[in-house]
């Protein structure tokens, strides 16, 4: 992976940064899903110099520049973990929805009684885990990767821009802008629920074109109206449990529906 | 102007004929909707069957033969310190477009206006839209349909031929050499008095069948004067701001250009994207200012630019009443609504 000569693009002399990979309460997807595609992974690699990245290798190091975190917080140690890490990293990324909005797992906050639920999954063998918070609501974040998991071009095209210096743009409309683009019929149509009108675009609507309904995954695009996409939800006929599931499943809509329980912890 | 009747078996013959040769592209049943109502979509068709020429208006429009949702402006091959730039218009050869309606039609002539004629034209739509071969098709006017208020219920240019059923025979219209060239290999004959009649008959009929209108008396002057207006508030409290309207629009133009560079650094490319005055970065400039961070702002302007710009500089409004914008957006609004709206006269609850 060691690669000392530098690279250049159009003459000019790359910035080829330590990046680091990390993770906390999570399925490790999001790393999977980087080193999922083979036929780009090298020219990937020969952008940044990984010396952390479990799923990938074993050799550890603390020198890095840039982080990428995947995952949420639900422990202390987790905790303590992780503000090494933001002291350690010039630049902290939050990559996926866990790390973004605590992900699937920020779904434990809901319950009345996590001491009963946590008896009842884990029984003799407990397990230390409390409220599940965002990355940011720890640390400071610089840079955040949305999805679950996160699209590897998405990630790839972020690095690339740091290597060469050229902006990060993420898209801030919603996915209804790709899903045309991609000349899918609306599933409103068909009588199938989909977040696709409040959520960040940037998967290029990768459920809907498989007709599948969009669960938020990338949380919300900016500028929502959330309220105007509940009242069509509701006439379209859905439960309103139907439509507190998709909007609660992964965490990026809470702080616009129940600014009290935005944010974790 | 030639016109000829021709029997409606005829209709296949030369389906197959322009097909054995051309790329053709119609309105198929691309699914059905909930109420288990038939969906239309522009695709290639490769048997006349599949044609569906009965097909009520199809969620996207034809626009997107000519400007693609996304496409290649320049690719860039970068060899060591040095880059070479090559250009493609995107388009092998033209293709037959089977079935077009008035309003698609005049949605071209629209687009013609901006991307042909103008000071600047753009050769990558120009590429796509001369010697595409049209074939327009009568239609039957939906409740959503307001192309008459728009002038544009009937076309006239911008297509090669134009169908419209008589019932037990079809009436053509011929407005180019190669229409006539390609109906030279069917059996047709010159309308007499009594096919006339008929035409004449089934235009009437179909113009009783219009159920939605737009008042356009002067509205670019109301639009000016209602600059200020209250409803544009409750419209864009109502709008998603998803861009959908832009997306089905056979009108919109309006895009925007990225630059990406590949993984593993031989090559980049600039990319074209249509893009939607509706979504929150449309009028967001280098530096972060954003000169429409409202929804109704944006929203306004969308019809500022239909209604009362293009007005200005082409004497004709953006819109052909197509009605797709209204059938599309999931917050329904629709424009026969919104302008009554502005012109005091209903439509703001």
């Amino acid at each position: 992976m060691a690669e000392s000569r530098t690279r250049t693009y159009l003459g000019v002399p790359m910035y080829r940064p330590r990046v680091a990979f990390f993770e906390f309460s999570s399925c490790e997807g999001c790393q999977l899903q980087i080193l999922n595609n083979e036929s780009t992974l090298l020219d990937f690699l020969s952008l940044v110099e990984v010396v952390n990245f479990r799923e990938a290798m074993t050799e550890q190091s603390e020198d890095y520049e840039i982080a990428f975190v995947e995952g949420s917080i639900t422990r202390d140690d987790e905790i303590k973990r992780l503000k090494r890490i933001r002291k350690n990293a010039k630049t902290l990324v939050a990559m996926g929805s866990c790390a973004c909005f605590g992900g699937v797992n920020q779904l434990k906050n809901r319950f009345r009684n996590p001491a009963g639920v946590k008896r009842e999954v884990y029984g003799a063998h407990p397990v230390d885990s409390g409220p599940v918070r965002a990355v940011e609501d720890v640390v400071g974040v610089d840079l955040r990767i949305y999805g679950c998991p996160v699209s590897k071009d998405e990630v790839e095209k972020m690095v690339l821009h740091i290597a060469i210096g050229k902006s990060i743009v993420v898209p801030k409309y919603p996915v209804c802008m790709e899903c045309k683009r991609n000349e899918n019929i609306c599933l409103f149509e068909f009588g199938e629920p989909c977040l696709g009108p409040v959520t960040r675009a940037g998967c290029d609507s990768w459920c809907p074109s498989n007709r599948a309904g969009c669960w938020g995954c990338r949380g919300p695009a900016e500028d929502v109206n959330l309220r105007q996409m509940i009242r069509i939800m509701e006439e379209h006929g859905f439960s309103e449990e139907t439509i507190t599931d998709r909007l609660e499943c992964f965490g990026g809509f809470l702080s616009l529906m129940k600014p009290e329980r935005g944010k974790g912890g | 102007m030639i016109f000829r009747v021709f029997e409606k078996e005829e209709l296949r013959q030369l389906f197959d004929i322009l097909s054995d040769h051309n790329r053709v592209v119609g309105p198929v049943e691309a699914g059905r909707d909930r109420n288990g109502r038939p969906v239309y979509a522009f695709s290639d068709v490769r048997e006349f069957n599949d044609i569906r020429l009965n097909h009520t208006v199809t969620k996207l429009p034809a626009k997107r033969y000519f400007l693609p949702f996304k496409e290649d402006l320049a690719t860039f091959t970068i060899e060591k310190d040095n880059w070479h730039k090559s250009i493609a218009y995107n388009i092998e050869r033209p293709f037959v477009l089977f079935g077009l309606h008035p309003c698609d039609i005049n949605a071209l002539n629209k687009l013609d206006k901006v991307l042909l004629h103008s000071v600047y034209p753009m050769p990558y739509y120009a590429a796509k839209r001369k010697n595409m071969f049209i074939i327009g098709l009568d239609c039957v006017p939906q409740p959503y349909c307001f192309c008459r208020s728009m002038g544009a219920d009937t076309a006239l240019h911008g297509f090669d031929m134009f169908i419209t059923d008589l019932g037990s025979r079809y009436f053509v219209e011929i407005l180019t050499d190669t229409a006539y060239n390609f109906l030279r290999h069917i059996r047709t004959e010159e309308p007499g008095e009594e096919d006339h009649i008929l035409y004449m008959k089934v235009v009437a009929e179909r113009n009783e069948k219009f159920t939605a209108h737009v008042d356009t008396t002067d509205l670019a002057k109301i639009l000016d004067m209602e600059f200020q207006s209250d409803v544009w508030k409750y419209w864009g409290d109502r709008c998603l701001a998803c861009g959908t309207c832009a997306n089905v629009c056979p009108t919109c133009y309006c895009y925007g250009v990225e630059e990406t560079v590949e993984i593993n650094l031989k090559g980049a490319r600039k990319t074209k994207m249509l893009y939607s005055c509706n979504v929150i970065d449309f009028a967001e400039v280098a530096g972060g200012h954003n000169f429409r961070p409202e929804r109704h702002t944006r929203l306004k302007y969308r019809y500022y630019h239909k209604h009362r710009g293009f007005v200005e500089a082409f004497e004709e409004s953006l819109c052909v009443g197509c009605g797709r914008c209204g059938e599309s957006c999931l917050a329904d609004i629709t424009v026969p609504e919104v302008i009554a709206s502005v012109r005091g006269s209903g439509g703001n609850e």
